[in-house]
């Protein structure tokens, strides 16, 4: 049943290629209508999830001759972020209910992106994986190159390049895998069970995983990122953000590490007190959390903020998953959650509620436009998704970040603190962009509407924004809350999640976890 | 075996000679006074129903014969690949049908149609004879085509070229021929292999070697045999293009595959290309040829303005892909060689059928040409773009699954990996190639078109067949096992 959440999706985008040109809202009915019900799969196949197993939901020849089959499986993980995947997919269509200019194209690529990232987190045949996992590519850098912004096709071939060279990466590594097993087929419950040589998973796992750590915006393979985010519309930047960045990491665990498992393990030498790549990922890890969070600081442009501090947050996703115990990689699982909301509303808010009424982004101008009166809700959005980002106790991130720096004191001790550090940078940096954003001193005042229209905008002026905006929509009121509200259940009762996640380690998928791996 | 025998077995290439006949006789006769396009419709009607007819003799009249040691092989590999030949002859007459570069529309199909008797003859062939006169057959009609736009001073040239260059590598290929004849003392490719056997490394049959690797290399538009290449796709006329770069590939790569795999097997005669085990051979020679293919094609493609010119340096880089199949040297290897030459016909056929769309509106094939034509002609984009991602290797198209397949029988060719380098440049080349698909499909969906450009009306016949090249290419990725199984069940049945 949970297939349905693909089918349903690429069903959506043939029937927006059928409809007829210029009807922009038919185009966004159907697109919402297809990812409502993706969510509502979603979440039926959530529901009825028992805890611990991994539940078969296709499972067909495709290939024979090669052994491909048409594999696809959950488990708690996987459920997890198809659940994340429905909710960045219904909010990003809410964020652009106002767009226009070509309309059925924009939620056609969307569609397809989401059917593809469905099919990544579903897949249980490496090589079906694979396929989902290129798929979701093409129709990024259409998205960003058409309705995008600041650079836009520089950007989006960017994205699309570093994408397909990560990319090319894991299919190296997963060739090569297939045929020194032998085994004839690319499941990934055979593959992981195979005992590959010991010199082969030692280079077969860095090629790998830093293959899936391109797309997870690891350091310093970080650099599409932000340029991809800035470039992004709203609701491609939501999803690149929410969901895309979260196909790395999720590729990171489920193929580099289950297969190659022996690749965390120690070299036979040192090189400057790093002794295995599992210490080298940790390192660049934090440096990432570090880096992106310091970064992040001194940016002029607000997206850029974002940007950066996706980055930032996906540091503490790759040092969870390199803790090896299974409070650090629930925590990391968590955060790719947590962070995928979170990042959404932090890039709804930006480019939605902001900058399509301002028309700018630098923190300068906004600064003297005291938008605190003119949008207050867009204001109080902010506060709240900039306090969930920060990891304020209450919201996902707080348990999330928790569990990975819990994690990381086993593991890594030094690099949980430097974390702890990177979460304070993080306050700094929120804070900053909050109040240069939203509670300047007003120069250039705008003034406030007070009545939500039903949605539509005014054709782009010039950049004095002295005239009255739009008041925030209903969808996009709509979209926020329904985004700060899961943050806060899963913040104030993240056993939602954690019940379903934690036993998905006791699985034969993470036997590699339990047999004497490195601690 | 008797003529009468020897005809039964050839019953589909006599099939294709009398649409040629029928074709032209036709348009000679009754039909002359009428409109080009007419013209063009009913020859290309009466090409089409001979090409099915052919095929669907060949389906529900199997064969399974060597007739003359070799002259004429008939078994299900070869009727498969000629049943895709069919097929892509087909593709061409139905986009050329909408052409204005000529009016001597009757000769123009005949000569497609006596290419495609030289290819079908080409598959058949295991005796080097043969495998000559089939080549120049068809080389000849090819060239004769790319000449066909006597309007346009390009298509001289090109056709020039590409005779030149040919006539060249003819020679050299005969020569090389003649050598093997000389050291193995009989043009049968099985007996030929069976002689050169326990002679080891010859120097004489070293340089036969690469005289017929020169040879075959021209043909499929190898590095560094490939400088006809571009310019004889950017002169010659749209539809002739669209046939070199797929009919006479998808011939040209079996019978190369034929001659090295059946007629040079041998230990001593393969060699070996895995890492740090390297021994002379056609396999590390066809290694080499293969690399340079994918590093060349890839960046000439990249700087290139023209989207023909564009295609045939792609062209090149899909050479070498389909070269790493052939360096495999093993069952597999060819299995997956086939299945991606036929893809990439197919992808190319409808690729030039979009770009041919494109000139007739706007005069000329050059990148600009094909900004907003989104928005001009959704159905043609559509179709490109399948074409241009296809050619990307991107999933869910067959492009993706042929390099795949290509990849895989590569890197389990060889023990320990071996040919793992070679795979993991056609990634990393495979990689650079989006960047130019990328730049076309930008043009088209990305740019705007210049104002005041007029809308574009796409013939009906164009627009079917563009769309039934897409969905026959996006079938054949999303289930490429019915492909996939019909040529391991028909390699399974022929020995070798």
């Amino acid at each position: 049943m949970l297939a349905w959440t693909i089918y349903i999706s690429f069903l959506g985008v043939l029937v927006l290629l059928l409809l007829p040109k210029g009807n922009a809202a038919a185009a966004r009915k159907v697109a919402m209508l297809s990812a409502l019900a993706g969510l509502l799969v979603a979440l039926a196949g959530f529901v009825q999830f028992k805890a611990g197993e991994i539940v078969t939901v296709a499972k067909l020849p495709w290939v024979p001759s090669l052994g491909l089959e048409y594999h696809l499986a959950a488990d708690g993980i996987s459920l997890t972020l198809v659940l994340l995947t429905g909710l960045a997919a219904v909010g990003g269509i809410l964020f652009s209910w106002n767009l226009e200019h070509r309309a059925q194209e924009f939620f056609a690529f969307y569609l397809a992106l989401i059917g593809g990232v469905y099919g990544v987190f579903l897949s249980f045949d490496l090589f079906l994986l694979f396929v989902f996992y290129e798929i979701a590519i093409v129709p990024k850098y259409f998205i960003i190159a058409i309705w995008g912004s600041t650079r836009k096709e520089y950007g989006a071939m960017k994205l699309a390049l570093f994408s397909f060279i990560g990319s090319a990466m894991v299919l190296v590594g997963l060739i090569a895998a297939y045929v020194v097993s032998g085994a004839h087929t690319f499941n990934v419950l055979e593959l992981a069970k195979y005992p590959f040589p010991h010199d082969f998973q030692m280079w077969a796992f860095p090629l790998v995983f830093v293959g899936f750590a391109i797309l997870a915006g690891m350091w310093p393979f970080h650099t599409w990122a932000p340029t991809g985010h800035v470039a992004a519309p709203t609701a491609a930047s939501m999803l690149l953000a929410g969901v895309v960045m979260k196909l790395g990491a999720y590729g990171c665990l489920r193929v580099a590490m289950t297969v190659f498992p022996q690749g965390l393990e120690n070299w036979s030498f040192g090189v400057m007190g790093l002794h295995s790549w599992r210490d080298v990922i940790a390192l660049l890890a934090v440096i990432g959390i570090v880096y992106g969070a310091l970064v992040a600081l001194v940016q002029k442009d607000f997206k850029f903020v974002i940007g950066y501090s996706s980055v930032s947050h996906m540091g503490f996703v790759l040092l969870g998953l390199v803790t090896l115990n299974t409070i650090g990689l629930s925590g990391a699982v968590l955060q790719m959650f947590s962070h995928g909301i979170i990042a959404g509303l932090l890039f709804a808010v930006v480019g939605r509620m902001v900058y399509e009424r301002t028309h700018t982004r630098e923190l300068s101008v906004l600064e003297g436009l005291n938008l605190v009166r003119a949008m207050p809700f867009a204001a109080v959005t902010f506060v709240i998704a900039g306090c969930a980002s920060m990891g304020l106790p209450g919201f996902s991130g707080f348990v999330a970040e928790l569990q990975v720096l819990i994690g990381a004191w086993q593991a890594y001790p030094t690099f949980a603190v430097i974390a702890g550090v990177g979460i304070i940078i993080g306050v700094a940096y929120t804070l900053r962009a909050m109040q240069k954003a939203f509670f300047g001193e007003a120069h250039k005042p705008l003034t406030p509407v007070l009545s939500p229209s039903a949605g539509g905008r005014k054709s782009p002026s010039s950049d004095e924004p002295h005239h009255a905006m739009d008041a925030i929509s209903v969808p996009e009121r709509l979209g926020a809350v329904i985004l700060i509200g899961v943050s806060l259940l899963i913040g104030l009762y993240p056993r939602l999640l954690l019940d379903v996640v934690v036993p998905s380690f006791d699985s034969p998928l993470f036997d590699w976890l339990r047999k004497g791996g490195p601690q | 075996m008797s003529y009468l025998e020897v005809l039964k077995l050839a019953a589909p290439e006599g099939i294709v000679v009398l649409t040629a006949l029928a074709v032209l006789g036709i348009d000679l006769t009754s039909v002359r006074g009428l409109d080009t396009r007419l013209r063009f419709v009913i020859g290309g009607m009466v090409a089409c129903v001979g090409c099915a007819a052919a095929i669907a003799w060949m389906l529900a009249m199997p064969e399974h014969a060597n007739a003359m040691t070799g002259m004429l092989v008939v078994d299900p590999l070869t009727q498969l690949v000629k049943v895709a030949l069919l097929a892509l002859t087909i593709f061409t007459v139905l986009i050329s049908i909408e052409s204005n570069f000529t009016t001597h529309v009757g000769e123009y199909l005949t000569m497609i149609l006596l290419a495609t008797l030289g290819m079908m003859f080409m598959v058949s062939a295991e005796d080097i004879l043969m495998i000559f006169v089939a080549l120049e057959m068809t080389s000849l009609s090819l060239y004769i085509l790319t000449a066909f736009n006597k309007r346009n001073i390009k298509s001289a040239e090109a056709a020039l070229k590409y005779f030149l260059f040919g006539g060249m590598s003819a020679a050299f290929l005969l020569f090389g021929l003649s050598l093997i004849y000389g050291l193995s003392g009989s043009t049968n490719l099985g007996e030929i292999a069976t002689a050169l056997k326990g002679n080891g490394l010859d120097p004489l049959l070293v340089v036969a070697i690469v005289m017929t690797v020169i040879g075959f290399g021209f043909k499929v538009a190898a590095v560094p045999f490939h400088l006809w290449a571009p310019d004889a796709y950017e002169g010659a006329p749209t539809p002739s293009a669209a046939f070199i770069a797929s009919g006479s590939k998808v011939a040209s790569f079996f019978l190369f595959a034929k001659v090295l795999m059946i007629g040079f097997h041998g230990q001593e005669v393969e060699g070996s290309a895995a890492w740090l085990d390297f021994a002379s051979g056609w396999v590390p020679t066809m290694a080499i040829v293969a690399g340079m293919s994918m590093v060349l094609g890839n960046l000439a493609a990249i700087v290139q303005g023209n989207v023909k010119r564009l295609l045939a340096y792609s062209a090149v880089a899909h050479a070498g892909y389909a070269l790493l199949g052939l360096t495999a040297n093993s069952d597999q290897g060819a299995a997956a060689l086939i299945y991606y030459v036929i893809t990439y016909g197919l992808t190319t056929v409808g690729a030039f059928g979009a770009v041919a769309v494109v000139e007739q509106a706007t005069g000329d094939a050059q990148l600009t040409s094909f900004a907003g034509l989104s928005r001009r002609a959704p159905v043609v984009s559509l179709c490109m773009m399948v074409f241009m991602l296809s050619l990307a290797g991107i999933p869910p198209l067959a492009g993706f699954f042929g390099k795949f397949y290509v990849f895989v029988a590569a890197v389990a060719a060889a023990k320990n990996l071996g040919l793992l380098w070679l795979v993991i440049l056609a990634i990393a080349m495979s990689a650079v190639s989006l960047f130019y698909y990328l730049q076309v499909l930008k043009r088209i969906y990305i740019a705007d078109a210049p104002a005041g450009a007029p809308s574009i009306v796409v013939p009906r016949v164009t627009q079917v067949t563009l769309a039934v090249v897409a969905l026959g290419v996006f079938l054949l990725g999303c289930f490429p096992g019915w492909l996939v199984g019909w040529i391991e069940r028909a390699m399974a049945l022929v020995p070798h």
